[in-house]
């Protein structure tokens, strides 16, 4: 069996400045209101980061509740039919709950514990992240409300019902495009009046800082297995790592471990949609722009004046109109 | 801060505070119903006396913007409203009323336009200040460098939840005065005002000398008096806003509802002149 450290580790260059630059993207644009409930987390993260006892309790969890590690696969029939690359897919499909979102939500519903606090709240697209963030408080016995878009309220109701199962509440968000990005707004609007509380469980890599560093390490388990794995089954590291990105967390948590290995190209793939025009894709990285939003200094879908425009994606959570800060960088 | 001229916020302020008459901060969105009857209101907000108004630029994804701004703000941007549309604005009704205007408006906002840029555009359209509630001091020395070199206000935000040392930096980023929020949430009208008030503005004028006034959540007349007792001002955002939208929505025509939101904003002035600051 793989053994990996539970700890993330990463080289001084590729941490962010205290500020959480990530050279000029990143940071924290949020209300004063806020600041608060942001600094503690910081604060609280920054303790944690080097608490082999905490990443210990997490990896535990991660073993016996999320059922980690999760395999390399070779996907020999797809290496066959595409003739090119020899292709592993790396399982993660297969943890609790069905997705990666586990690994984080894990991880910051321990820290929220230590923070002491009592609600945790959370926004989703697809449904994955709210069933991770539902799970986690689950089994550390916490309250847990989940805001999501009516748009994928409608079109993913089997995680809806998952969440409710799971004792979690969600709030439909009738605002904007009813999808992600306005669950989010929903989610921080919620954290202003309650984060004395209230820890915002955020799903992916985004957000004010320390969110993206945070979530980013917490997801990097998957890339800590994978590199250990690809180098047991083939004793070598891969050509090619490639991942989705819509905020960026799974591809962020896989890459990772991967950054000092100049040999390996690390390749993130966006969501084209129906077309390359305007609100018919969610293509950031590609054709976005600087911009802010969500708190974060990051390449963002606007129009000229500075309004998020509207994205499409055929999956329900790839629909994000910005994109991590560290992907940006 | 040196301005090269004396800055209308500040200049109103001190005749308010000389007079030592509690003050009212009206807010208004920019273009809500349309920027004629917007312009109207401002002329009439003014002439009511208010020192300073607050023009709130719409922006899609408002975090810190409770319902009531949130849905002026979609019906504006849902009629293709431009930042250029919010600068005609102030142009219109620059030269007729003597109050300071000061926008506010989201960082995404001003980050996309130029920060420089914005900072040129407003002093020239008029304006004599910006609040920007989602900068916190830690990112506030372009901003209020932008806006001092554009002879324009940098108005920080101190919130229930901000600390004596933060307290200090926005003291330290902010020009004209300091906006304290009443309450930990969003925008919005509330029952009451937090009694915690009085302690936490005393807070702020430990460290500095600058007007203090209170939004968020003020919405009555008896809010504006228990404001006025402690601060300097009183901002009513979303107690105005909803009264337009209502009337929006009973298709009132346009003069009616200037009228229905002057005798509001006359009511709260006449609160806050009874107040002996």
């Amino acid at each position: 069996m793989t053994v990996v450290d539970v700890m993330p580790h990463l080289d001084e260059r590729w941490e962010p400045t205290p500020e959480g630059r990530f050279g000029a993207f990143g940071g924290r644009y949020v209300p004063e209101t806020l600041m608060a409930a942001v600094l503690q987390l910081d604060e609280a993260y920054r303790a944690v980061r080097n608490d082999r006892g905490f990443w210990e309790e997490l990896h535990r969890m991660l073993t016996d509740y999320a059922g980690r590690p999760s395999p390399l696969y070779f996907a020999e029939r797809l290496t066959e039919q595409l003739g090119g690359a020899r292709i592993y897919l790396k399982r993660e499909d297969l943890n609790h709950t069905g997705a990666h979102k586990i690994n984080n939500t894990l991880g910051q519903v321990l820290l929220a514990k230590r923070l002491g606090k009592s609600r945790i709240i959370a926004e989703t697209g697809a449904g994955q992240h709210g069933v991770a963030t539902a799970t986690a408080c689950a089994c550390c016995g916490l309250e847990c409300v989940v805001y999501m878009g009516a748009e994928d309220v409608r079109r993913q109701a089997l995680n809806v019902f998952r969440m409710e199962l799971l004792g979690a509440k969600v709030v439909s968000v009738d605002t904007g495009q009813k999808t992600l990005k306005d669950a989010i707004n929903a989610a921080m609007r919620d954290w202003i009046g309650t984060s004395d509380h209230t820890h915002y469980c955020i799903g992916s890599v985004m957000g004010p800082h320390p969110y993206p560093q945070m979530v980013r390490d917490f997801q990097s388990i998957v890339g800590r297995e994978a590199r250990a794995q690809v180098l047991e089954a083939t004793g070598s590291l891969p050509d090619q790592v490639v991942a989705c990105v819509g905020g960026g967390s799974n591809a962020a948590g896989i890459f990772a471990p991967f950054l000092d290995d100049k040999d390996v190209t690390l390749i993130g793939v966006e969501a084209a949609g129906s077309g390359m025009e305007p609100g018919q894709h969610a293509a950031t990285l590609s054709v976005g722009a600087p911009g802010i939003l969500h708190g974060m200094e990051t390449y963002v879908l606007q129009d000229e004046d500075g309004q998020t425009m509207p994205v499409h994606s055929v999956s329900a959570g790839l629909d994000y109109p910005g994109v991590g800060p560290e992907h940006a960088f | 801060m040196v301005h090269s001229k004396t800055n209308r916020v500040v200049a109103r302020l001190a005749e308010k505070a000389q007079a030592k008459v509690g003050a009212v901060l009206p807010y208004f969105t920019a273009g809500y119903p349309d920027n004629a009857t917007a312009a109207e209101f401002i002329r009439r907000a003014d002439a009511l006396g208010a020192p300073v108004i607050e023009i709130g630029v719409p922006y899609s994804d408002s975090i810190a913007d409770g319902p009531v701004i949130q849905d002026s703000f979609n019906y504006v941007l849902a009629r293709s409203y431009r930042l250029d549309d919010a600068f005609d604005l102030v142009r219109q009704v620059r030269e007729s009323v003597t109050c300071g205007l000061v926008a506010m408006v989201s960082f995404s906002i001003v980050h996309r336009y130029g920060l420089d840029r914005f900072m040129r555009v407003a002093c020239a359209a008029g304006l004599d200040g910006v609040i920007l509630p989602d900068v916190p001091a830690e990112e506030a020395a372009a901003t209020l460098h932008a806006a001092t070199s554009a002879n324009l206000c940098h108005i920080g935000l101190i919130a229930p939840t901000t600390c004596e040392t933060r307290t200090k930096a926005i003291a330290r980023t902010s020009t004209g005065f300091i906006y304290q929020i009443a309450v930990s949430g969003t925008t919005g009208e509330r029952a009451m005002v937090a009694d915690a008030l009085s302690s936490e503005v005393a807070a702020v004028r430990r460290v500095s000398n600058l007007p203090v006034c209170v939004g968020f959540g003020v919405s009555r007349p008896e809010h504006v008096r228990s404001v006025c007792k402690v601060a300097d001002g009183a901002i009513v955002g979303s107690g105005i806003v909803r009264r337009i939208g209502d009337g929006i929505e009973a298709g009132a025509d346009h003069a009616q509802i200037a009228d229905s939101v002057s005798a509001f904003i006359g009511t709260l002035t006449e609160a806050a002149a009874t107040v002996e600051s």
